[in-house]
């Protein structure tokens, strides 16, 4: 089914794309330093962030555009197991605060912006960060290519056909993010996230209020999904995969390079506390939009886009909209979509191109480049980076994509224990990391490449079928979590075999973890740790 | 007033960061239709409740261990 081109909604959607696209140019002059040509004042903003603006930029960060057209229709295809997003972005937050705290003062205390620099200093191992940075891009590249499904949605359901806006959009946002940084995605976080917060409140209430109740819409999901086999209830067999899918999906999530450069970019280390109490309101938000697909179900909404046998289920949530709002909400709405899609593609953008420019330039390429050319250097790669991700969701079947993103979480999460462990104790030897982690990846790559999807053999899902072992049950397993306990598991057993060898030295103090608070390194020393 | 606290209950309040990892990890908990708010069944508003829950956990530790950790 394609739907009738609607000229209002496009003009609504232009319209706020090009509100968006001045604030970004003007986000260079956004507390800028004396100069952005470094990565320091370009990838991070000059870590100047406060509690309000970190906030945003971590928020529309982690919240994705994908994850606001996804999780409903994953609500809306399989029922309940996908309501797993909630657990997974509840448990997050304990998982992670001291650990992003700890983060936050090694790296400000030795100015680096990566974590794969964390560990270079922490383990003394080059080979160990480079591998760190590799699994960070690799993990990364895809994610910025599923934002463009959200854009894709939209325009789909608004009756545009091809690829052009989706060029364009990328196009436009390489630039402002070239010559703004991380000011670019801070600043338009703003008006994104208040947008989704307005767009969401109304829908929450008016949309059961339309449909007759929360009551009417959970029995019209149920008997929806009944028909296809589904519940809004988990079944027994799929509580292990719930869980591991929520808790694995959690742990992962700040491992990300993305969510790593939101966390050095705030101002100071109570900065990142504070918002780890204060991010689950988006989480909160995400918890409605997952309800969105039942309230689609309910509608009787049929998705647009894709093919004829197979349509585009992403598209459920511009066309709920779409039926049940006046066209001018609808299309705000669509708006605050595509921006909710290039918010995360810049930052996330960035953050690899400082990994990049920072890992793989500096030490490998030219050991003798300037704060100035790696600065530059990350600029450049991170228009690579939007435009590839363009190409490949335009040059590769979608689904395709959608398959590399649910591995990224399985991939980034192997680089857990010398990350988070590295935060907490030096007993780790490098080398038996660096055995974990090739252990961890290939587990999870050979079990990711024996499940099957329905439409692929190979790399169908992160859950993982016990029966694929031939072990005759019907629970699943979080890929990502079998990987990583097979890690820590080398690693642990190797380090006292491997005590013999030499050790990395270890360019971090326990008090470095626990410093709060000092100016910017270049500026002479800071007040005494603990001070406020 | 911060170094008053004895260091073991400053420990002990990092239990509190547990609460919400079992509320929500253990689906046995809450699989339920019954009691159902307003046509939510249980499963959904129960999750969607320790998100606030949760805000607030973190939030007493976050204050307890504001000038130490």
């Amino acid at each position: 089914m394609i739907p009738k081109f609607d000229g209002l909604e496009f003009g609504i959607v232009i319209a706020m794309f090009a509100v968006v696209t001045v604030l970004g140019f003007l986000a260079t002059r956004w507390r800028r330093g004396a100069s952005l040509a470094s990565v320091e004042e370009w990838g991070l903003g000059g870590r100047r962030f406060g509690t309000v603006v970190s906030w945003f930029l971590i928020g529309g960060d982690l919240y994705t555009a994908y994850t606001f057209v996804a999780v409903p229709a994953l609500l809306f295809g399989t029922g309940a197991a996908g309501f797993f997003a909630v657990p997974y972005t509840i448990a997050v937050f304990p998982l992670v605060m001291f650990a992003a705290a700890r983060m936050w003062s090694v790296c400000h205390e030795h100015g680096y912006a990566t974590s794969a620099e964390f560990v270079r200093g922490r383990h003394g191992s080059a080979i160990l960060a480079l591998l760190v940075a590799i699994t960070g891009i690799v993990a990364t590249m895809p994610y910025i290519a599923l934002q463009l499904t959200g854009i894709r949605a939209v325009i789909e359901t608004m009756g545009i056909g091809g690829d052009w806006p989706l060029w364009i959009a990328f196009v436009v946002l390489a630039a402002y993010t070239f010559t703004s940084g991380l000011r670019a995605p801070a600043l338009v976080a703003f008006v994104k996230d208040i947008l989704i917060y307005v767009m969401v409140l109304v829908a929450v209430i008016y949309i059961p209020y339309k449909l007759g109740g929360y009551d009417v819409i959970f029995r019209g999901a149920q008997s929806a999904l009944a028909a296809k086999g589904y519940s809004t209830l988990l079944t027994g067999s799929q509580y292990l995969g719930y869980t591991t899918l929520a808790l694995g999906s959690a742990l992962a999530l700040f491992l990300y390079p993305h969510a790593v450069t939101g966390v050095l970019a705030s101002r100071s280390r109570d900065v990142v506390k504070k918002n780890m109490t204060l991010l689950p309101a988006y989480s909160l938000m995400l918890g409605f939009i997952a309800l969105l697909g039942y309230m689609a179900l309910a509608a009787h909404v049929k998705p647009v886009g894709g093919t004829a046998a197979k349509p585009d289920t992403t598209t459920i949530v511009p066309v709920l909209f779409n039926s049940e709002f006046p066209h001018w909400f609808a299309g705000l709405a669509f708006g605050a979509i595509v921006i909710g899609a290039l918010v995360p593609a810049a930052i996330m953008a960035i953050a690899a191109a400082n990994t990049f420019a920072r890992d793989i330039y500096k030490p490998y390429i030219r050991p003798s480049a300037s704060e100035r050319e790696e600065g530059l250097v990350s600029q450049i790669a991170s228009v690579v980076l939007k435009l590839g991700a363009v190409g490949v969701i335009v040059g590769l079947k979608l689904t395709f994509a959608l398959e590399f993103q649910l591995i990224g979480g399985v991939v980034v999460i192997q680089i857990l224990p010398s990350v988070v462990l590295g935060l907490y104790t030096r007993w780790y030897h490098r080398w038996a990391l660096v055995a974990g982690w090739v252990v961890g990846m290939g587990l999870s790559v050979y079990m990711l490449y024996i499940t099957p999807s329905t439409t692929a053999a190979h790399f169908g899902s992160a859950s993982f079928a016990f029966s694929s072992w031939g072990i005759d049950t019907k629970l699943t397993i979080w890929t990502g979590i079998v990987g990583v306990v097979a890690n820590l598991v080398v690693a642990t057993g190797l380090t006292p075999v491997l005590a013999r060898l030499p050790r990395g030295r270890d360019e971090t103090s326990p008090d470095d973890y626990l410093e709060a608070e000092a100016p910017p390194m270049p500026f002479g020393p800071g007040p005494a740790v603990g001070q406020t | 007033m911060e170094n008053q606290t004895k260091p073991g209950s400053r420990k002990l309040i990092l239990l509190l960061l547990l609460v919400p990892l079992v509320a929500v990890l253990v689906p046995a908990f809450y699989n339920f239709t019954n009691p159902s708010i307003g046509g939510m069944p249980f499963f959904y508003w129960w999750q969607l409740l320790w998100i606030a829950g949760v805000a607030v956990c973190v939030g007493i530790v976050y204050l307890v261990t504001r000038r130490t950790r």
